[in-house]
């Protein structure tokens, strides 16, 4: 089947199986690696993408359910204001270890952020506690969120044009 | 155990060249034999390759595999320094694997920095040398009134400056200076060395880009799954083969029957045998292979090993513990005499079942086998032996084997074995093709090569001033053959040995299916847990607060026999002593239910002492309120923002064993299949970690085990402080904790 996909702002237009999930579509079809496979079922959190701008486990969304739907993934998440300050903040920290599960961190702290500008430390773990990090770079996950917030927040509260 | 076995190899290659590099410039391939190592001061031979380019580039090759050990960063900041060039002018490249240009290209056992902390620096001192010669021949002066900054020589009566860009092609025809006798920078002078110095590929993974081994792409490439028995060392016997074949965007299915049984991985062995038997689906995308493995019907002969379970090895131990060890470790004066007259004495038995790594990069690895000659893409932590395996099990000559190493999604020790990179070679030669073979997560958790499950029979005796006088330790393991099995061994100078009049350690060992091998710390993340305890519960015994118990335990400051040049009883009581201060242990009154637990060990090396402070809610759910690590890995901090973040990542990495993980074996197979049976530890869990370094006058060690094995001991006996209840197995049970 055919699927045109509108991907980063960018038409791809993909033949695969309609059961196919978007995570294999994206890294193979697509050739946009950055979304990682971790587990397949939903309990990891690699795989994590925005459609219309929701965090969605993209290992259990199938093509055929994606429609017009703007999907953002890691590769294009940089283009978005939130998702800027949190590349500058994670590269300021120096979060990662392996760096395998950063991309979905970085995924669903950019729809945290972007519903919630100064989430609570218990907010944080509510949305982040689904996204495993096997070398265990939470406490600079968590500051760098935070940083990223503050910046995010103080860029608002700014005079225009200063 | 593994830094023992590498540093045996003897040095292959002596050479130093430095040749005019493609496109102008420099190229430096060092061979630096017969420099004393900081662990055992046995020689070690290491290769760099620098290049220094026209336009001032100076990119260093990365030789070691990436893990997320930081190593990538860490290698080209020793060339750098003593090359006295900005961080800013230096690009780290991956090195692939080249085995008659660089050595010990593996990453384990910490070893990374104390095999080249020496040996890089020399490399990147000899190469400034020979451009300050370049400078003071270009301009006919003394080569003492030359001096380096930021990539340039200047001539301080002249005034003159060239850049090391300019001088190079130059300093590529002089003779190379003695490596053992270039100067070296005072450390107080350093401008890399300890200065926080941010991961080279971080800009590329907060942006997506392509590094892992699951990333690569081959033109033509095809995706395969396998399909292995669930049993250890079971066979496939027949499947629906031309069931499978008709699926969608299948290529090929078959058989690897004649696949040998993973043969039993004694201590210290760092490769296995052979190829698992299975079925092998390959198909024109990996979600197709995928799709049609849930199709697949399969006969297996399961072997022999069927029959076993974690529950059987438990009824097993049990039976064994009270009886005499096989095997006799170590007999000091008499432990059962001393037992008898013993003021207060304490009998525990220990156990912690099988973990497996899971590292969240899932085993993968692309190969492309034409002929007699193969190429692969491989995560491998040790990508030497994986090509040794690959050649010897499809009989090609190793020198035909490229293996090109990729960033690696996590390693804990797993990609230290190869069987997926041996598996990828052997589908693709049968299906004439490149392919990637990615395996799921429940490959990945039920093919493991897993720490061992353990059991630890206990008696202690102390006498009436709280002296331990009397130990008596029977361990219960896996081995064959009165060896034990890989990762599952007790070394006989393990602490206390040495310091308790009356000891004994003995071992029993069982018969397994189970693959075991290295995870992060190897032996030491069990063992720790219960020495540390078992030391902590004798403390309580005695009435003795716990820490100033072990500083008492250690006596004197000097050398003991133990790994590397031996443990320093000295360097063990100095990170006890910090972590009382930092911890404000001993000074601080804690709510009910709370407490402080601490616990200190060796390990690759390095020196940790942990403490750290919980609180237990009445339902027994254990929080982590805080961790204060002092550790003493030598005189420098070679990246501190990167040794932060490895220290505190190892720490809640015990925290995960303890809390939340276990392998379990029912029917010879796996039970748990994926991250809701065998969990990592997870952000609400992560609690802060505040990491003191302890500079000593020792050389540099690595980092990436050392502060794990306290961490699980020392959260047990802060669980002990707050309610009474000793955790003598793992994971931590709640229902044993709940309150009344
Ligand atoms: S791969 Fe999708 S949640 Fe793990
Ligand atoms: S950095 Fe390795 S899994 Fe998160």
């Amino acid at each position: 089947m055919q699927y045109t996909l509108n991907i980063n702002g960018k038409k791809h237009t993909v033949d695969v199986d309609a059961d196919t999930p978007l995570l294999w579509v994206l890294r193979d079809a697509a050739d946009l690696k950055g979304t990682k496979f971790g587990c397949g079922i939903g309990l990891c959190g690699a795989c994590t993408v925005h459609v219309d701008g929701e965090a969605v486990h993209s290992c259990r969304m199938r093509v055929s359910s994606v429609g017009e739907s703007a999907i953002t993934t890691i590769e294009g998440i940089g283009a978005t204001p939130v998702g800027a300050k949190l590349q500058k903040a994670w590269l300021e920290i120096d979060v990662p270890q392996c760096g395998y599960c950063q991309a979905g961190q970085i995924m669903t702290a950019a729809a945290l952020l972007a519903r919630n500008k100064a989430p609570t430390d218990a907010e944080i773990e509510g949305a982040m506690d689904g996204n495993l990090c096997r070398c265990a770079t939470y406490l600079r996950i968590r500051d760098a969120i935070k940083q990223a917030a503050r910046e995010t927040l103080g860029a608002a509260a700014a005079p225009k044009g200063a | 155990m593994l830094q023992e076995t590498v540093m045996r190899q003897p040095s292959r290659r002596t050479f130093l060249k430095v040749s005019a590099a493609a496109g102008g410039g420099m190229l430096i391939s060092f061979s630096l034999p017969g420099i004393a190592d900081a662990a055992g001061g046995k020689s070690a031979t290491l290769n760099a390759y620098v290049r220094i380019a026209p336009d001032d580039i100076v990119t260093i090759m990365a030789k070691n595999p990436e893990i997320g050990q930081g190593v990538k960063t860490m290698l080209p900041m020793l060339i750098a320094e003593e090359l006295d060039v900005d961080w800013s002018q230096v690009r780290s490249k991956q090195a692939d694997l080249d085995t008659d240009l660089y050595e010990g290209q593996f990453a384990g056992g910490s070893m990374a920095t104390p095999l080249n902390w020496e040996p890089m620096r020399r490399v990147g001192a000899a190469t400034r040398q020979m451009l300050v010669t370049a400078a003071a021949k270009t301009w006919k002066v003394s080569e003492s009134e030359c001096e380096t900054a930021s990539g340039q020589v200047h001539h301080k009566p002249s005034g003159r400056t060239l850049t090391y860009g300019a001088l190079a092609s130059a300093a590529a025809k002089l003779p190379v200076p003695d490596l053992n006798s270039v100067k070296l920078k005072d450390p107080k002078d350093f401008k890399i060395i300890g200065h926080s110095t941010r991961g080279v590929d971080v800009p590329a993974i907060v942006t997506g880009k392509p590094l892992f081994g699951i990333d690569t792409d081959v033109p033509g490439m095809l995706y395969a799954v396998f399909q292995k028995c669930p049993v250890f060392g079971g066979r496939v016997v027949s499947a629906n083969l031309e069931v499978i074949k008709k699926l969608p965007g299948v290529k090929h299915a078959f058989l690897v029957g004649a696949g040998e049984k993973l043969s039993f991985m004694a201590e210290g062995a760092m490769q296995q045998n052979g190829l698992s038997s299975g079925v092998a689906i390959v198909a024109d995308s990996w979600w197709r292979a995928d799709k049609a493995r849930r199709k697949l019907e399969v006969k297996w002969d399961e072997g022999p090993t069927a029959q076993q379970s974690s529950e059987g090895f438990a009824k097993q131990a049990a039976a064994l513990g009270p009886k005499t060890p096989a095997k006799i470790l170590r007999n000091d004066g008499d432990a059962a005499g001393a037992l008898k007259t013993a003021a207060h004495v304490v009998e525990a038995a220990y156990s912690y079942p099988f973990i497996a790594h899971a590292t969240l990069e899932p085993m993968n690895c692309t190969a492309h086998v034409q002929g007699d000659k193969a190429e692969l893409w491989a995560p491998s932590q040790n990508p030497e032996s994986g090509r040794k395996l690959v050649a010897q099990t499809l009989g090609l000559d190793e020198k035909n084997v490229l293996v090109h190493m990729t960033r690696i999604g996590g390693g804990f020790g797993r990609r230290l074995m190869n069987d997926y990179m041996v598996e990828a070679a052997y589908i693709s030669k049968v299906a004439g093709a490149p392919v990637k073979l990615v395996w799921d997560r429940t490959d990945d958790i039920q093919h493991d090569f897993y720490r061992p499950a353990g059991w630890h029979f206990f008696k202690g005796g102390v006498d009436a001033d709280g002296r331990v006088v009397a130990w008596q330790q029977h361990f219960v393991t896996f081995g064959s053959n009165g060896k034990f099995a890989s990762s599952a061994g007790l070394d006989p100078r393990a602490f206390p040995a040495g310091r308790v009049p009356n000891l004994s350690y003995g071992a029993t060992m069982m018969e397994s299916g189970v693959p075991t091998g290295p995870l992060r710390a190897p032996g030491d993340n069990a063992l720790a847990f219960v020495f540390q305890s078992f030391i902590d519960e004798l403390a309580h015994a005695a009435g003795k607060d716990p820490l100033q118990f072990q500083i008492d335990l250690l006596g004197k400051s000097e050398m003991l026999p133990g790994n590397g040049a031996g443990f320093n009883t000295g360097r063990v009581r100095g990170v006890l002593e910090k972590v009382r201060e930092i911890s404000g242990w001993g000074k601080r009154r804690l709510p009910a239910r709370s407490g402080l637990g601490v616990a200190v060990y060796y390990s690759h090396l390095g020196y940790t002492a942990e403490v750290v402070e919980v609180a237990v809610a009445a339902n027994g759910f254990v929080q982590i309120n805080k961790v204060w690590v002092a550790c003493d890995v030598g005189s420098q901090i070679i990246n501190p923002i990167a040794a932060e973040n490895m220290a505190q990542g190892a720490v809640l990495d015990g925290f995960g064993a303890a809390l939340n993980q276990k392998i379990t074996i029912r029917n010879g197979r796996v039970v748990e299949e994926n991250f809701d049976g065998f969990e990592p530890l997870r952000l609400s869990q992560a609690a802060p970690v505040e990491v003191h370094f302890v500079k000593t006058d020792n050389s540099p060690t690595g980092l990436g085990e050392p502060p794990l094995p306290p961490a699980i001991p020392a959260l047990c006996n802060a669980i002990f402080a707050a309610t009474g209840r000793r955790i003598r197995s793992l994971p931590i049970d709640p229902a044993l904790l709940k309150a009344g």
